[in-house]
């Protein structure tokens, strides 16, 4: 009188087809992604390889493929480091203008906004960049030359286009500053409501109450997103080779007309018009490129796990 | 110590304690009004100095700052004073973030409705020397290789996420969820190399696929969708999967019947999410797919048009007269802009619509 599909047993959902199947191809979904990522190391390597062995005079510039990486390496790391200067200290400001000043409908609504900002192309910033940041710049630089020449950052002569280091960093700043806004904005709307609400009842200012229960609860986060945001200022590419008029080496010069280029806009540049070694070589240099942003990420997503704990999630 | 406490005692203190005098405060409205008597202040200054506009704010705003500064020191004292100050600056740099932003889709907007007209829609590249001209080719190149990419990267993402969430322990758990986060960071151009070399080391350097410029896109979606899905699972109740245990349905039935129709809002606004991420993606179809000027609409054949590289080549190689192919990548980047936001507003609108009654 039993039913047919009622077992006697209970049974252990492991041991069914259908369970083994479906957990079979989940496992092997996360699998594939760590190949997916040792693939990559493992291609570009490959193909970098020629470039490496590679007689010196082969390579675009002749002097071997050190010398062709190390200018776009520092170019890189400088546009990138002046984009995490300018852009933490206003996404910070955001961040707790955002959680802690504004209206809520405000609040809200710029948290929206902030979002959209994040995913707009990076091309349509270096559209932006080259058509309206770099011309109002120009007679900034003009300034900075003659007031500011004595340091080598504005030693000048200045680019009468405004396609320098300096706005290419500028364009990078407000490119990931929606990034390290929306990290910061997290860490802080998290700073446990007790300790401010203790704050505030023993007679602290709102900035008081900030600086004693937000920022130091909030720090790692904001740590660990400035990193994340100077990963995708290491590894942006077309807003700064619409921006950034790349041809010479190594200077400080924020503001000449011959600025190194970065890695990424020195790829996306030559690559189309490349042939054989020099194919080689960019691949080469893309890899080192891969290498920096690889440790640079690991380093913040160190540091933000670090503070996994207090997100309480299940 | 107790004669203190007398009522007149407490009464004459505030006149000699200085702490207690702090207490006064500025009326509401006169932070603002101190802080417009700064600008002015600063539009004064500029206008001695020649007047523009950019001087008038920067002026403004710094004496703005310490007009209301010193008035609220030396009414409300040191602390306050202080409040205020960084109450200003914090929103001043709000301020001056919202600039760029402004100025970004305000650019965007002049500059590209001059060709949004339906030739940009219906007509492609091909033998267009000057004006006219359109971007069908690189509207529908666009599309099919997102498709592609979300073919080949949701299925993966999500099965990904489901094992973390579901069936993940241990070593591997952690390696993958860590690998995630990182990958999450690869930069577009290392994965366009790497789809590059992927290809050319099978088929010789200068092939170029629409595939490829799918596979690359994948490489930086996959990520997001594992990422964002993961984050959606974890928020499924225990309650319900266990509830589902307990009448004997499967583990495998329970996620697809149970977990996952739970999550489909979230599903569905995790994966719009990165469709968006990646639709604006130049650099790796720069160097995977290539430009061509005419329609091609087959994925494994040749080198076709997508919107960004499209963009790209109209401002940067706009031949002779410049004009007319500046005012098409302007269109092509408002197109993009468009397209994102559009996006956006999709997931919104699938997490408020979709969401199950009894989710939270």
């Amino acid at each position: 009188m039993t039913t047919t599909d009622a077992p006697p047993a209970p049974p252990r959902p492991r041991r069914r087809p259908g369970d083994r199947i479906f957990a079979g191809s989940a496992t092997g979904a996360g699998i594939l992604i760590l190949v997916v990522l040792a693939g990559v190391a493992a291609f570009l390597v490959s193909e970098a390889w020629p470039a490496v062995v590679a007689p010196a005079e082969d390579i675009p510039g002749g002097d071997g493929l050190t010398a062709y990486i190390a200018p776009l390496v520092f170019g890189t790391l400088l546009a990138a480091v002046i984009a995490l200067l300018v852009a933490t200290p206003l996404a910070v400001a955001i961040a707790l203008y955002i959680t802690y000043y504004a209206p809520p409908r405000l609040a809200t609504l710029m948290g929206y906004v902030m979002d959209l900002l994040a995913a707009i192309p990076s091309i349509v910033y270096g559209f932006w960049g080259i058509a309206a940041l770099a011309p109002a710049l120009v007679p900034f630089y003009g300034w900075a030359e003659e007031h500011l020449g004595f340091l080598p950052f504005f030693a000048g002569p200045a680019s009468v286009t405004g396609r320098t280091m300096l706005t290419a960093g500028l364009v990078l700043a407000i490119m990931i500053l929606p990034i390290i806004s929306a990290i910061s904005r997290e860490v802080f709307g998290q700073a446990p409501a007790l300790h401010r609400e203790a704050a505030l009842a023993l007679g602290a200012t709102r900035w008081e109450m900030i600086r004693m229960a937000v920022l130091p609860y909030g720090r790692s986060g904001v740590i660990g997103g400035a990193m994340l945001g100077l990963g995708r200022a290491l590894g942006e590419t077309l807003a700064v080779a619409l921006v950034l008029s790349g041809s010479g080496g190594i200077t400080v010069n924020l503001i000449g007309q011959s600025n190194p280029s970065t890695i990424a806009a020195n790829v996306a540049l030559k690559f189309p018009e490349s042939t054989g070694i020099e194919v080689n070589a960019l691949i080469a240099s893309g890899l080192a490129l891969f290498v920096i942003t690889f440790a640079v990420n690991m380093f913040a997503r160190w540091i933000v796990n670090r503070r996994a704990d207090f997100s309480g999630a299940n | 110590m107790s004669t203190d406490l007398r009522p007149d005692a407490v009464a004459a203190t505030p006149a000699r304690n200085p702490a207690l005098r702090s207490r006064r405060q500025l009326p509401r409205f006169a932070p603002t009004g101190l802080f417009g008597l700064g600008v002015l202040l600063g539009a004064g200054l500029s206008a001695a100095t020649g007047f523009s506009l950019t001087l008038t704010v920067v002026y403004g705003v710094v004496l703005g700052t310490l007009v209301l500064y010193v008035v609220a020191r030396r009414v409300e004292g040191g602390r306050k004073a202080f409040d205020r100050l960084v109450t200003c600056l914090v929103t001043c740099a709000f301020g001056i973030a919202m600039v760029p932003l402004v100025s970004l889709v305000w650019t965007v907007l002049e500059n590209g409705v001059r060709r949004l007209d339906g030739e940009f829609f219906n007509s492609s590249m091909l033998g267009i020397v000057g004006e006219g001209g359109g971007a069908y080719h690189a509207i529908a190149g666009t599309l099919i290789i997102t498709l592609l990419t979300a073919l080949i990267s949701v299925p993966i993402g999500l099965l990904a996420a489901i094992y973390l969430v579901e069936y993940g322990t241990g070593r591997l758990k952690r390696a993958i969820t860590f690998l995630v986060d990182v990958m999450t960071g690869i930069p577009s151009i290392v994965a366009g190399l790497f789809a590059f070399a992927l290809f050319a080391l099978f088929s010789g350097p200068s092939i170029r696929l629409g595939i490829m410029g799918a596979v690359a896109l994948s490489v930086l979606m996959i990520p997001v969708v594992v990422r964002s899905s993961e984050e959606v699972l974890k928020l499924v109740p225990n309650e319900l999967r266990e509830a589902s245990y307990a009448l004997g349905v499967p583990k495998w039935r329970t996620i697809l019947r149970v977990v996952l129709p739970t999550s489909i809002a979230g599903l569905g606004t995790a994966v719009t999410l990165a469709i968006a991420r990646v639709v604006g993606e130049t650099a790796p179809l720069l160097v995977t797919v290539g430009l061509v000027n005419g329609t091609n609409l087959d994925p494994f054949d040749g080198r076709m048009s997508t919107l960004p590289v499209f963009a790209f080549y109209q401002l940067t190689q706009p031949g002779v007269p410049p004009e007319p192919a500046i005012d098409r990548a302007w269109t092509a980047a408002l197109l993009l802009i468009i397209l994102v936001m559009a996006l956006n507003v999709v997931a919104r609108l699938i997490s408020r619509f979709f969401a199950p009654k009894t989710g939270r």
